[in-house]
């Protein structure tokens, strides 16, 4: 059809909508609840110390954007994707017209979306209750946040298509590389997601309460080139989609 | 005319060869792609349909590889055997998806039409997840001819079905068939060649063993040796009177039971009532023994 090429569309409300009924009917997303709320909840405690802003910068960082986001990115962007071509019900959707880029571009976005709203958000929230600001650290933080969720979606929806062990993978990834390695091998910092949000993070707040190893160019250019790697790799995975032979 | 084509089409997995070999062309009409289990019915399907990469050879879809190319869709429909399918949808949604996602213009229009056609319009509000195997199955396949492609492979349809629904089905195919489209069924079940007026190709061990007309075939299956074994009221009469009859080649009679060979499984099947009322012998079972799929087809591929 002529018309399709006129206006190309990369998001698929069709596949868009599925996607997200998929992800947030599954009692996994539930179990996600908690930890944001545990978030805030520590953050509006700290408000009545002596030091607000290092308590804030402590929880949000410590436990919002070290541990939540992440955690939150692996379990949403392993599935969107992922779980379906496991169980292959993702057939009845590869079976039609449409561009394998497309159907990655609209499941990336429908993570990035259930990611911030889980992740993301409560950044925001606890940095305000924290801080009692919507500016400085809560604005950094947030901004920082919402960068690593796309970021983070892009390598693990990537990753599912790589690996069946996608989600141990990136566990292994974020505690190991991220958490360990990142402070102790020279150079980790330009493959970690972590430093990249949190290079933006401490730009935005300009406050040096955020320990950043990045700069703030350097972060935005490798977010990019991360996401669009990623997210390349996992179109051209999709492409070379198999099913299994027979079942016996 | 659309016409899909395996040209000398080879798959293996590591040192296990699926599909070995394959050359034939799948035209307008319905084809019965038959085969014991594990034959490769479903390698050669999934390499129609573009879902696996021929490891040798060529899978063409109107001359054009079928691999890696999403433009087949537009033409062909695929009902995997999977049944996995988004079961928080109901039926009614997953038929509009489908219709959506190939960008018809009228998708309403087309998912009740698909939805009319395997007589699914009762339970389409229904969450899929509650569907019973069969109309699963017709979900599926409503999916998949929502977009009335010119070419319908379907991979095991009737596993499921009541026979009721399995006439439906085929009668339907055949409709599609006799419109000029290209249809392809799977099946492990010999039988259903019965219902089929068409093409047959059988696959044994990742070959294609045999390939057709279906009456060729189905003769084949009707007059191929066979034994049963027989209890009945009295079971010495019955073997005397059976021996008389130029369908049996053999009776033996042990341990309370006989064990009939016949030359011919179809001429058998009708004789042997008869045979039984006329002496007034009461049957107590009939049953088929070597009916292992594997020995009829490695039969069927003798002839």
């Amino acid at each position: 059809m002529a018309s399709a090429r006129a206006g190309w569309r990369p998001l698929n409300p069709v596949i868009g909508r599925i996607t997200a009924r998929a992800l947030l009917g599954r009692r996994r997303a539930l179990l996600l609840a908690p930890l944001p709320l545990l978030l805030i909840a520590l953050a509006a405690a700290g408000r009545s110390m002596d030091d607000p802003a290092g308590w804030a910068n402590q929880v949000v960082n410590g436990l919002g954007v070290s541990a939540i986001l992440p955690l939150v990115a692996l379990i949403i962007g392993t599935s969107v994707l992922g779980s379906e071509i496991e169980d292959g019900s993702a057939v009845a959707l590869l079976a039609k017209p449409v561009a394998r880029r497309d159907v990655v571009l609209t499941k990336l976005a429908v993570a990035f979306a259930v990611t911030a709203l889980l992740a993301a958000l409560p950044v925001f929230l606890a940095g305000l209750a924290a801080t009692g600001e919507a500016g400085g650290l809560t604005a950094g933080y947030t901004v920082g946040a919402l960068a690593g969720s796309v970021v983070y979606c892009a390598l693990f929806l990537a990753l599912s298509l790589v690996t069946r062990r996608a989600v141990a993978v990136g566990l292994l990834y974020v505690l190991l590389w991220e958490g360990v390695l990142g402070s102790l091998v020279v150079g980790a910092k330009y493959v970690s997601v972590r430093q990249y949000l949190l290079g933006m993070a401490h730009s935005v707040a300009s406050s040096d309460l955020i320990d950043a190893r990045l700069s703030a160019v350097v972060a935005v250019v490798m977010s990019i080139l991360v996401t669009a790697a990623a997210a390349a790799l996992a179109v051209n995975r999709l492409r070379s989609f198999s099913l299994k032979g027979e079942s016996t | 005319m659309t016409a899909v084509e395996l040209r000398g089409a080879s798959r293996w997995y590591g040192n296990v060869v699926a599909v070995n070999d394959v050359t034939m062309t799948i035209g307008p009409g319905v084809t019965g792609l038959l085969g014991p289990n594990g034959a490769g019915k479903s390698t050669l399907l999934h390499m129609m349909s573009g879902f696996l990469a021929p490891s040798r050879g060529e899978v063409l879809l109107d001359g054009r590889p079928t691999w890696r190319d999403v433009g087949i869709y537009r033409r062909l429909g695929l009902v995997p055997e999977l049944d996995a399918v988004y079961g928080f949808l109901t039926g009614g949604e997953f038929v509009l998806a489908s219709a959506r996602l190939h960008g018809l213009r009228d998708p309403e229009a087309a998912a009740r039409r698909a939805l009319e056609t395997v007589e699914l319009t009762g339970a389409e509000g229904r969450r899929i997840d509650t569907y019973s195997k069969g109309m699963r199955q017709r979900a599926k396949v409503a999916a998949a001819l929502v977009h009335e492609p010119e070419v319908l492979l379907l991979d095991e349809p009737f596993n499921g079905m009541d026979p009721r629904q399995r006439l439906q089905i085929m009668e339907l195919l055949h409709r599609m068939g006799d419109a000029g489209r290209t249809i392809l069924f799977s099946s492990h079940i010999l039988e259903e060649v019965e219902r089929l007026s068409g093409t047959v190709q059988v696959i044994v061990s990742g070959r294609l063993a045999a390939s057709g007309d279906y009456r060729r075939i189905r003769r084949l299956m009707t007059n191929r040796p066979h034994v049963f074994t027989v209890r009945s009221s009295d079971d010495r009469r019955l073997a005397a009177a059976l021996v008389a009859d130029g369908s049996v080649a053999g009776v033996e009679l042990d341990h309370g039971a006989l064990q009939v060979r016949t030359s011919d499984y179809g001429t058998f099947t009708r004789v042997l009532p008869s045979v039984a009322r006329a002496e007034q012998i009461r049957l107590r079972e009939v049953l088929p023994t070597d009916e292992s799929l594997e020995s009829v087809f490695a039969y069927l591929v003798t002839q």
